[in-house]
């Protein structure tokens, strides 16, 4: 006998037949089997049965999300917390095309769902849809058209790799239409990297159609933080990915992919020296910076500078860590935890040294 | 003129009373070698001589750099005659590190799937030298005990018939007319002083570069690494004799592409030489006039800056490139890989992302200094567990994501 | 890092050898510095006239912490 999914799909306002604009601060209900587009589901799917639909309102989720969330558990907790054998095995939503409230509703519900109910939750937008930054990384977003002429195939692609993921089937972002986490993973090609360059090469060269195998990487841009007033007076700190730390390393900072920064003291330091610090950078040629640490972190000048009354004052301790393969995103939280120790200890100004 | 190169392959190694090449078996005498390794360098207090075989549970740390046995059976330059090689031999040198970064490789295991060498029969030397050099003097006492060492084994290839030779004629000096797309190797080199350096022709790679350069002198042994970046993407000596680029260029030369020559470039520390570098660079690609480039790279951070200057000015003067690079994207595979960035490199192979972490079983056999293995690139201070087994980020694997395209590892987005 | 603490409010000034990095990865206040391995140095020099030319960086990152910007900027 065909094995038969029972699933419960969400919708919002207009999707779910209760109406438009007007409706969309609509709290969540659950209705018994199909509707709208669940209809057309199970006509596409003969072993496919829509248990319930649950419709909220788009702009009610997207301004009360935390509340509209709470709701939308306790309706479902019965049917999938349920001991019943046939209980519903995922959760479909949408599909929310390019409606971006509607999207972070479906985006949502099914990273709520997946994380409550240890069950498959996918969903279905339009690729520049603005909720698919927010829930890419967690969930399963297939991609779909801007507008519902795309309603068959993208209900198509959201059962299939619903299915897929609960017979625990291999997925691939190309073959099953869904748009990808974003996470980089290793994966061993046919052929060597010198081989698949040259045939890359050749088929730019032929103006032919290539796959980069890495995009190029895009960074967000910080406003200019306004300038010190006053630097007569100003508290300035010294930051540092060049790996400057006490001899010995005491936090053992690794060479490469540092997992932490250390904060060090300055303390009646008016230079440092190759008798006191080094360098735990494996990035580059420790010589010069082992003789002299303050080739990379310019303290014994800072000290003097200070003295003259260029700035107010220096604070009491250094951070430091080492840029060398350190992600991005470590850098990032590295910097962010020594911004709060900074504002703490109220300093007006960094010098950060990279190598 | 033609280089040839003839390529024998072993299917045992072990230690003899003599150092010859028998019935495809290679017998080192041990002795002999560590005399011989002694004798000519003072700087080396002791010298201790392994064999490990693919599939063996064992475990090489701290490796340096990897040497392919070789040596000239005609012609008296490089780039001419013939050269005999032993195929799947490897000199591994290890021992105390010197700076930071040495790599694991693992002859068996998870971990055999990332390196060239866990396939290769590896004769280890663990060096270990007098007190009070600098860490200069103890580079360079390692890295030439490897060459010393491969030459020494080389000798055995003398008297012996090749399984194969490839034969590889020197390419055209006037440009061909002919359909096929012209295309250039730019060979980025690191070069940025102790354990970061490379050596050409037995000079340094910081002087005389860039220049363009026969590539049979490449494929008779020109470069030699001095290098110890992370592991995963430092190209080993081995990996310039047998560069992966230059192979495949003239195996399909006149096929379905022309190879128009090989320039060699540096990786400056200086961002006005890296201007520079690039300039004169792009300039000899042009010479060789040059439909298409391949840009492949050493190491990752600065070097991104290079090959992003290189593919930005290439494209911008109407050469076509395909840039080689791994990707360091954290342990979760969800940061940003690359250091820089340029909208002209719209090409771009990716040999894998070498945060991504390997459980590396337990081994029997545990080769070179194994109290410095936390120090490691890749590893960190709870790497070891309790077992013996060691939980590694790729990079600290010797080759796993080379940056001439050895592998077939790779990366994508999921 | 630079990033961070600048969205925290407080100005940083980044001193590094390859500015094109720095610009990538988006500091907004950049100076040049020497080289890789010794960016507030130059072995090449004296002592003496080494440290000046550390002390001649360090005052332009303090011209460039009191410089108001709009847009990143190497100084």
């Amino acid at each position: 006998m065909e094995h038969r999914y029972r699933v419960i799909h969400c919708l919002n306002q207009f999707f779910g037949g209760m109406g438009g604009e007007e409706k969309a601060y609509q709290p969540p209900q659950l209705f018994e089997g199909a509707r709208g587009p669940g209809m057309l589901l199970e006509n596409l799917f003969p072993n496919i049965q829509v248990a319930a639909t649950l419709v909220v309102g788009d702009n009610y989720l997207a301004d009360k999300t935390e509340r509209a969330l709470r709701e939308i558990l306790a309706l479902l907790t019965p049917w999938y917390a349920a001991e019943s054998a046939d209980k519903p095995k995922f959760l479909l939503a949408g599909p929310a095309f390019n409606a971006g409230r509607y999207g972070i509703a479906c985006g949502a519900i099914c990273q709520m769902v997946q994380k409550e109910f240890s069950i498959p939750a996918v969903t279905a937008m339009y690729p520049q849809n603005p909720a698919v930054i927010e829930y890419k990384k967690n969930v399963f977003i297939v991609r779909a058209g801007k507008d519902v002429m795309d309603m068959e195939e993208a209900l198509r692609n959201m059962a299939v790799l619903g299915i897929k993921q609960l017979n625990g089937e291999e997925l691939d972002p190309d073959r099953d239409h869904y748009i990808p986490h974003g996470q980089r993973k290793n994966y061993f090609a046919e052929k060597t990297g010198a081989s698949r360059a040259i045939d890359m090469l050749l088929r730019k060269l032929a103006g032919k159609q290539i796959h980069t195998e890495c995009t190029m990487p895009l960074f967000d841009r910080v406003e200019p933080a306004p300038p010190v007033r006053d630097m007569a007076s100003a508290r300035l700190a010294l930051v540092t990915s060049g790996g400057i730390v006490p001899r010995g390393n005491p936090d053992r900072i690794e060479a490469a992919s540092a997992s932490r920064f250390g904060t060090y003291s300055l303390n009646g330091l008016s230079r440092f020296s190759s008798e006191t610090h080094q360098t735990a950078h494996g990035g580059y040629d420790p010589t010069f910076a082992n003789d002299d640490p303050n080739r990379i972190l310019p303290l014994d000048v800072v000290r003097e500078l200070e003295a003259e009354g260029a700035f107010g004052s220096l604070h009491d301790s250094y951070y430091a860590t080492v840029g060398n393969g350190t992600s991005v995103a470590n850098a990032d939280r590295y910097g962010f935890e020594i911004a709060k120790l900074l504002l703490a200890d109220g300093v007006q100004a960094v010098i950060l040294t990279s190598t | 003129m033609i280089f040839e190169r003839g390529d024998i392959g072993v299917d045992n190694v072990r230690f003899g009373e003599q150092t010859t090449l028998e019935n495809k078996v290679l017998f080192l005498d041990k002795k002999a070698l560590i005399t011989f390794l002694l004798s000519r360098d003072t700087h080396i207090a002791k010298c201790v001589v392994s064999i490990t075989r693919p599939g063996d549970s064992t475990r090489i740390l701290c490796v340096k750099d990897v040497v392919q046995p070789g040596s000239k059976v005609r012609g008296d330059r490089l780039g001419e005659g013939r050269r005999h090689v032993l195929k799947n031999v490897a000199i591994v040198t290890c021992g105390k590190i010197v700076g930071y970064q040495e790599g694991i490789i693992d002859m068996s295991g998870e971990g055999a799937l990332y390196s060239p060498f866990s396939t290769t029969f590896n004769v280890v030397l663990d060096i270990v030298v007098v007190p009070d050099l600098t860490p200069r003097q103890h580079e360079e006492t390692v890295r030439k005990a490897g060459l010393a060492a491969a030459d020494f084994l080389g000798e055995t290839t003398q008297a012996v018939t090749p399984d194969t030779v490839h034969p590889f004629p020197a390419l055209e000096k006037e440009p061909i007319s002919s359909h096929l797309p012209r295309l250039v190797y730019l060979y980025m080199l690191l070069s940025q002083g102790l354990l970061h350096d490379t050596y050409v022709l037995g000079r340094n790679a910081r002087e005389g570069l860039p220049r363009i350069i026969d590539p049979l002198v490449l494929l008779d042994g020109a470069i030699t690494s001095g290098n110890c970046v992370s592991a995963c993407d430092k190209n080993t000596t081995w990996h310039h004799q047998n560069n992966p680029v230059l192979q495949e260029l003239w195996r399909r030369h006149g096929r379905d592409l022309l190879f128009a020559g090989v320039v060699l470039c540096t990786e400056p520390v200086r961002l006005s030489d890296k201007e520079t570098l690039a300039e004169t660079s792009i300039a000899l690609v042009h010479e060789l006039n040059a439909d298409g480039v391949i840009l492949s790279k050493e190491g990752f951070g600065n070097p991104d800056a290079d090959q992003m200057l290189l593919t930005r000015g290439l494209e911008q003067s109407g050469v076509k490139v395909v840039a080689i690079t791994d990707e360091f994207a954290g342990a979760d595979g969800f940061s940003q890989s690359l250091a820089d960035s340029t909208v002209e490199a719209d090409a771009v192979i990716s040999v894998g992302n070498a945060n991504e972490r390997i459980l590396l079983p337990p081994m029997e056999q545990l080769l070179g200094p194994i109290n410095d293995l936390s120090k490691l690139a890749g590893a960190w201070p709870h790497s070891l567990h309790e077992d013996g087994s060691l939980e590694v980020e790729l990079q600290a694997i010797i080759g796993a994501t080379n940056e001439l395209g050895m592998q077939r590892l790779s990366c994508r987005e999921v | 890092m630079s990033k961070q603490i600048e969205r925290a409010g407080i100005p940083v000034v980044h001193a590094c050898s390859i500015v094109p990095i720095s610009k990538t990865v988006g500091a907004n206040r950049i100076i040049p510095t020497i080289a890789i391995p010794h960016p507030f140095g130059d072995p090449n020099k004296s002592p003496k006239e080494e440290k000046e030319v550390r002390k001649a960086l360090v005052k332009k990152a303090l011209k460039a912490l009191a410089t108001p910007i709009d847009k990143q900027s190497v100084f």
